[in-house]
């Protein structure tokens, strides 16, 4: 028998659901005619043969789906390989912190959307300038909460590994890895959805493949639906990706999850 | 009294005259810090003599600057005025930048066992890192010290799944792989209920009695610091400066029950004193502050 | 030898480390000492600058010079009506959006926090919509609201809403009880428990909810406004993309980014004068 929470979970599924599927039906509000209702898109989404070309079956869907993951994940390993390092330095140097902080702190502000005119004008390829603007925001993400990590040890560590005789290079490897790995896992995160939530933004704006594109697209040609099944796909794999990194993340740091167990 | 449930058992590591304590000069040792314009004097004109071996207790109100000393011994914090040298040698003076070592090896007050490596990983982590074992060495090492201390059972085990008091047994152990000169414990048992106390207490002293190191044991525990030391310095509060210094003449190896004797409660009459009064004027200066 | 200070008291220490972390003023306006070091990096980033674009060739060509943006600025937009309005314009949108985020979003993580009914119902539909990008929404958006005005409002509210109800939700679940147990128990009637103890709890994780949505609105208005409307900063950049002028683009880049960074401020400020005891640096 579920728990009480898991049939609430499915009311308030079914619910919204209903609510939707009542106000686009019945209500005669214009605005709301207009929109899809959710038995056409389910359907739609799962028909082997779909009206306007897209649904679970079908090869372009999967294609658009690649294309967006393609971009995601490449701006976000460039993200974290460039961010955690920069993270690091930032966090472990005082000094190093004084030369770069300011100079992130100049571009921050600037919201990344903003960038992709610039950046498709440089990059002159809708392709890079797009994974680009990922990239600045995931690179952010990842780069400020390495360097919170960092700050967040407890200094008794640095100064207990230079009592047993740790090298530069010891300390690295031995504290502030370990130490800063929770703080740096919760910035890969908010990056892996920032990547999202940035890529779908550029690729609405700019691009010919993708679920982002797909949307746009959609709404030009006036299908509906498929508008509906590109957004819930777009939240399933943002929501997918965060918690793959998730769960490297507790795989990592397995001492994380020890438990008071022996007793003294 | 409770039984000898955690007396040391004879180990190689512990009777070695490679690393039997490190004579401790303190000469006029004096730190200020310049923060944001202002600079505050924290410790003003420290001296303190150390013979090989020695078991010295420092003893003053919280945030009066023991801890500073302790730093500055270490090697974590550069000196502002003043020498200090282990053995004749020169360690710390103002302009020289500050080296910690395995030489004198630190015991924190809050731990710092890293909770992301094993217990074994922790003890062996000193060899290993300073090459002068292999890691199969240092880990085969650490195992036999962690049998004499009664924690082999827990090698494997992660430091957060351990009782606070196995944890700072296992941090003295991870100290003493090293074979430090000198021994610095800053208040490690503060945090403890006075059961576990007892037998961290018991676990010191027989280390001690074994392997005879020069020990600096800060604390602001008045009675601890007597049943344990050879000589408690109580210092004053901000700026802190050396208020008295008490010679504990009582027989090793000691005992719970001379906390009853005579000689015991004379000793701690006689600083207690000194101690209440640097307490009371902090006090006041914490209030004045808030005022 | 890494110098033994405590955690920089620069963030925060009430706020989670990672929310902390998006919330890092660029500047500390209210210091007096100027740190040359960055300047130097700040310098340096012009240079490199000047020196792309004067020999940078290939993309780079067409880009101007921080001197002839400047100029430009100085001679064309200054002075230029339609260039002040886009600012009132964006900054109405996103006045609206996130301040109707703020209203809704509030009590809805009350009531998702507290009614634990509500809560079993509610709670999965946020978790389901919440992944969704709010740039996602411009189609229905614009499908669904009669006028052009109003699906932008609805890009700049749901992109903070969502945020502020996790943050306020989260918030209130991490309540101690025992502070609500302490009060009961000294004679508070459930109003007062509810004034005086969970709405004053609620304040920092309404405060960087606050800061994280003010950002992500001003990200999306931006690309809202180039997607669909023909007014604002957002539309001004992109009309200077469209039509190659990549000095256009660089100086809406600019306006946009003093207008976030404006924003920001004006958050933090309320925030420090809701939060007193709060060491905000």
């Amino acid at each position: 028998m579920r728990s009480r929470r898991f049939w609430m979970m499915w009311v308030g599924y079914l619910g919204a659901a209903a609510l939707w599927y009542a106000s686009v039906k019945w209500l005669p509000i214009a605005s709301f005619q207009r929109l899809p209702d959710p038995v056409t898109v389910i359907t739609e989404w799962l028909s082997p043969n779909p009206t306007y070309g897209i649904s679970i079956f079908t090869y372009p869907y999967y294609l658009h789906i690649l294309n967006s993951t393609y971009r995601a994940t490449a701006a976000f390993l460039l993200a974290t390989l460039l961010g955690v390092p920069l993270g690091i330095c930032m966090g472990w140097s005082e000094i190093f912190h004084r030369y770069a902080s300011p100079l992130l702190g100049l571009l921050r502000p600037v919201p990344p959307l903003a960038w992709v005119p610039l950046a498709i004008l440089i990059f002159s390829g809708i392709e890079s300038a797009v994974i680009f603007v990922t990239f600045l925001v995931a690179f952010y993400a990842t780069t400020l909460n390495t360097v919170v990590g960092v700050r967040a040890i407890e200094p008794d560590y640095f100064r207990a590994s230079a009592c047993l005789g740790a090298s530069r290079r010891d300390i690295l490897v031995d504290v502030i890895i370990p130490g800063a790995l929770p703080n740096i896992f919760t910035g890969l995160q908010i990056a892996m959805g920032a990547a999202w939530f940035s890529l779908a933004a550029g690729e609405m704006i700019a691009a010919q493949y993708g679920l982002g594109f797909l949307i746009m697209e959609s709404y030009n040609l006036i299908q509906f639906p498929t508008i509906v099944i590109a957004m819930a796909t777009l939240g399933i794999v943002g929501f997918l990706s965060s918690m793959l990194i998730r769960t490297l993340g507790r795989r990592l740091m397995r001492w994380r999850e020890q438990t008071l167990g022996f007793a003294g | 009294m409770a039984g000898a449930t955690t007396q040391l058992g004879p180990h190689a590591s512990f009777p070695n005259e490679a690393s039997a304590g490190a004579r401790l000069a303190v000469r006029d040792v004096s730190k200020t810090y310049d923060t944001d314009g202002a600079s505050v004097e924290a410790l003003k004109g420290c001296s303190i003599e150390v013979e090989a071996g020695a078991f010295v207790a420092i003893v003053g109100p919280s945030g009066c600057g023991k801890s500073t000393l302790l730093n500055m011994i270490a090697g974590f914090d550069t000196v502002s005025g003043g020498e200090i040298y282990m053995d004749g040698r020169l360690v710390a003076a103002p302009g020289l930048p500050p080296r910690a070592g395995p030489d004198r090896v630190v015991v924190f007050q809050n731990g710092a066992l890293f909770p992301w490596k094993t217990v074994l990983e922790n003890v062996s982590y000193g060899p290993v890192r300073q090459r002068t074992l292999t890691r199969k060495q240092a880990e085969n090492k650490a195992v036999e010290l962690l049998r004499a201390c009664k924690l082999d059972a827990v090698a494997g085990a992660y430091p957060a799944q351990l009782s606070s008091g196995m944890q700072r047994r296992v941090e003295i152990a991870r100290a003493l792989m090293n074979e430090p000169r000198v021994l610095l414990l800053d208040e490690p048992f503060r945090a403890m209920d006075s059961v576990s106390k007892t037998t961290m207490h018991r676990h010191l002293l027989d280390m001690y009695r074994i392997s005879r190191k020069t020990i600096l044991f800060i604390t602001h525990d008045l009675e601890e610091a007597i049943y344990l030391a050879d000589s408690v310095i109580v210092m004053t509060t901000r700026p802190a400066m050396i208020k008295l210094v008490i010679s504990v003449k009582l027989q090793r190896p000691r005992h719970p029950r001379i906390l009853f004797s005579r000689e015991y409660l004379e000793l701690k009459r006689e600083a207690a004193e000194s101690v209440h009064e640097e307490a009371r004027k902090a006090f006041e200066r914490g209030e004045r502050e808030q005022a | 030898m890494r110098k033994t200070t405590a955690p920089s008291s620069k963030l925060s220490s009430r706020q989670p480390p990672r929310l902390a972390a998006l919330t890092f003023p660029a500047f500390r306006l209210h210091t007096w000492r100027v740190n040359w070091r960055g300047a130097v990096s700040v310098g340096g980033f012009l240079l490199l600058w000047e020196l792309l674009v004067r020999f940078g060739g290939g993309g780079f060509e067409g880009i101007p010079t921080l001197a002839q943006v400047l100029s430009t600025f100085w001679n064309k937009y200054l002075t230029s009506d339609r260039y002040w309005q886009s600012w009132l314009v964006s900054f109405e949108r996103v006045g609206y959006g996130f301040s109707l985020a703020q209203l809704l979003g509030i009590p809805l993580g009350l009531l998702l926090g507290t009614r634990r009914v509500f809560h079993e119902v509610v709670y999965p539909l946020v978790e389901l919509l919440r992944p969704i990008p709010p740039l996602a929404w411009v189609p229905l958006s614009i499908l669904f609201w009669p006028t052009a005005e109003l699906s932008i409002i609805f890009i700049t509210f749901i992109g903070p809403f969502f945020i502020i109800v996790i943050n306020v939700h989260d918030a209130v679940r991490s309540l101690r009880k025992e502070h609500l147990w302490l009060a009961r128990s000294l004679g508070a009637t459930r109003g007062y428990a509810f004034r005086r103890i969970i709405l004053p709890a609620l304040i920092p994780s309404i405060a960087v909810g606050m800061t994280l949505g003010i950002a992500v609105s001003w990200n999306v208005v931006i690309a809202a406004e180039m997607i669909a409307s023909d007014v604002g900063l957002g539309r001004l950049t992109w009309e200077g993309y469209v039509s190659h002028t990549a000095t256009t683009v660089i100086v809406g880049m600019i306006s946009i980014g003093l207008a976030g960074y404006l924003s920001a401020l004006v958050v933090s400020y309320a925030e420090r004068r809701l939060m007193p005891w709060h060491k905000v640096t």
